[in-house]
């Protein structure tokens, strides 16, 4: 059994122009283990599908349908009979089995305490243990994540800590209680490329090491191609594509795949390749497309594409697709 | 390349006083420190580093936004220090910049054919008003937007179509060279590689020359033909694109390039990076020899108190005791 299945996840949010579906169906799963990446550009949905999952959406965001389960649980917000209830039972499962690292640490810490009272307070909420057995432990971990001098550090403030270093803390947080699951939203969106590949190389170790799972949010074809052994392609609130990371860098088939793997350089190829950008810009999904999301911006879109949700498609155990040119029935398709 | 360069900087520093209160000690921050490069017309120079490295100050000061306190610009043979009146104007009109932060740097309240008109009335390029509404409506279909986009305000835009706006309003003067500064770190994959072309389509049909400060090293090395890498307020090694790329010579360049992910598994995977400790030091005390000698593996005891020359190797030009005959 899957560590972790989310299965038809559908999120909108109200606002006064109408509800923005942000989440538009999304099914997936993660083993135990292995590293899925979530690849998509700003407003696909990547982060709102993670946030419906772990309970976390803005106050005005509401998870519609779906059923997710995670280390044989149902975790359905629906599926619990008071909102309370569900809120009490998401609270004990993040930071304890499920670690959260997100994209701009300065946000997720406390300015105003110490870096050890926030390393140790989740490891005594979700333990029963002392605050001496906390402190050894935040000690450990601080070490573990490559912080210079531990005992010095824990009683400094976020302010004292470099962006990197930061970031590190973050790690060291949501891997206080030894989490099956980390969830990373973009966690080295905002570090440069040095301090990016050692925060990269540190959650890597949490995979190899740990046998955590990752689920890695992030828009840079390049730290995916690093790090997982899964990437799902989202667009305009839907998985267009997954796979693993050879099918989707080898032997893409969604339109929108290949064209981003077209917009990248890559430094590796001397010739002077073209950048093919994908022309035009994400739809809106206030009112989003009624066919295939990518149609406004395919180059090969047909009627079909417009009128009709395209089916998946699958070619492996781990392959999948949804697109119309890959289905035999668009061919008989007419007005 | 016998060609003259249409920008020469030389030994350039530009410092700044961080010195809080009047009984404290002086502090300065050298966020440019003795640099030197040269740019060739019709051809880009891309600037790499990483935050706080002074990339983007060195950008600044070539389009006069800071004064250095040593070192020269030469422009087209005159140095831009000295230049007043006429012919400051006239390098302020050859010489643009497109920002960063598409959001932060078009104003709000005015239209994109207000914005785009603004540089054309502070030079006086057009007689009248027809004349300065054909440029602009030629301006937005040459960076792909519609002529019906004249009237709008910039947050009716994405940030790609922004950034289209930005470019539009540095080439509304017809500038000869333009320092680009981040122009495509804020915006999504697909929209990126929308810009770069854009920027190489107007690079070769106006042949621009340009000054590409990015920390994307994939799309610098991409848009690029000769490379400067920064470290700490120095250039550290500068060269052809390719030849940095593939054969670093200096320690910095090549632990810079080991971090950049490769998009493509099988390479990203197997990549050996090298590790660099530690983090860059405070500008404010930088170390006394080397900048990188702090975090250097290769580092020996003349590089903590001497500080290296750019020396030439080959097509290059590095600062590294390493290469010292």
């Amino acid at each position: 059994m899957p560590l972790l299945e989310i299965k038809n996840m559908v999120t909108s949010f109200y606002t006064e122009q109408g509800d923005v579906q942000a989440v538009r169906g999304v099914s997936l799963h993660v083993d135990q283990g292995e590293a899925l990446g979530i690849v998509g550009e700003s407003g696909s949905g990547k982060s709102q599908t993670m946030y419906s999952l772990i309970g976390l959406l803005a106050d005005n965001g509401q998870v519609k349908e779906g059923q997710f389960t995670f280390d044989g649980e149902d975790i359905t917000p629906s599926s619990f009979a008071s909102k309370r209830e569900y809120e009490e039972k998401m609270r004990k499962i993040r930071g304890n089995t499920m670690g959260m690292i997100f994209q701009d640490p300065m946000t997720f810490l406390n300015p105003v305490l110490k870096i050890g009272t926030q390393l140790v307070e989740p490891i005594m909420n979700h333990n029963n243990c002392t605050r001496a057995e906390a402190t050894a432990r935040a000690l450990e971990l601080m070490n573990h994540v490559g912080i210079p001098s531990p005992e010095k550090r824990i009683e400094q403030y976020p302010f004292e800590f470099s962006g990197g270093m930061r970031q590190r803390i973050v790690i060291a947080i949501a891997l206080a209680n030894s989490p099956k699951l980390v969830i990373a939203d973009e966690p080295t969106t905002a570090l440069d490329v040095t301090i990016q590949a050692q925060v990269l190389e540190l959650i890597d170790e949490l995979k190899v090491q740990g046998n955590s799972a990752i689920i890695m949010i992030t828009h840079d074809l390049g730290v995916v191609a690093k790090l997982c052994d899964r990437i799902a392609i989202m667009y305009g609130g839907k998985i267009v594509e997954i796979g693993t990371d050879k099918e989707i860098f080898y032997e893409p088939k969604h339109p929108y795949t290949t064209g981003l793997l077209g917009c990248i350089a890559n430094p590796e190829d001397d010739e002077e390749k073209v950048l093919h950008p994908i022309p035009g810009s994400p739809p809106d999904l206030l009112n989003p497309p009624k066919g295939c999301p990518f149609v406004d911006r395919c180059e090969k879109a047909m009627l079909v594409c417009r009128d009709y949700e395209p089916a998946v498609t699958t070619f492996s155990e781990t392959h999948q697709c949804s697109c119309w040119l890959l289905d035999e029935r668009a061919v008989n398709y007419h007005e | 390349m016998s060609e003259a360069p249409i920008l020469s900087v030389k030994n350039l520093k530009t410092h700044f006083d961080v010195t809080k209160g009047i009984f404290s000690k002086k502090q300065i921050v050298k966020a440019v420190d003795d640099v030197s490069f040269d740019v060739m017309p019709n051809s880009t120079f891309g600037l790499v580093g990483e935050s706080g490295c002074g990339k983007t100050t060195l950008g600044r000061t070539i389009v006069k936004l800071y004064n250095p306190v040593a070192g020269s610009i030469t422009y087209k043979g005159q140095d831009i220090a000295r230049l007043k009146g006429q012919e400051l104007k006239k390098y302020r009109k050859d010489v643009q910049m497109i920002f960063q932060d598409p959001y932060a740097s078009l104003n709000p309240r005015m239209t994109v054919g207000e914005i785009i008109k603004e540089p054309m009335d502070i030079h006086n390029i057009y007689n009248n008003d027809q004349e300065r509404e054909e440029r602009v409506v030629e301006l937005l279909r040459i960076v792909g937007l519609k002529p019906d986009h004249i009237r709008r305000y910039p947050a009716e835009f994405s940030g790609g179509q922004r950034q289209r706006i930005g470019i539009a309003r540095a080439l509304a003067v017809d500038p000869k060279f333009i320092v680009c500064d981040e122009p495509i770190s804020a915006l999504d994959v697909s929209i990126q590689a929308q810009v770069v072309n854009l920027l190489e389509q107007i690079q070769h049909d106006l042949g621009l020359s340009y000054l590409f400060i990015a920390h994307d090293l994939n799309m610098v090395k991409h848009i690029s033909d000769t490379i400067g890498v920064m470290y700490l307020g120095h250039m550290v090694e500068s060269g052809p694109a390719n030849d940095i790329y593939h054969r670093p010579l200096h320690p910095y360049t090549a632990a810079l390039l080991s971090a950049i992910p490769i998009p493509d598994p099988n390479t990203a995977k197997a990549k050996r990076r090298i590790v660099l400790e530690g983090e860059i030091p405070s500008p404010i005390n930088p170390p006394a020899g080397c900048p990188f000698s702090t975090r250097c593996q290769k580092a020996t005891n003349r590089c903590q108190v001497e500080r290296p020359e750019p020396i030439q190797v080959g097509t290059r030009l590095v600062s590294c005791h390493l290469y010292e005959k």
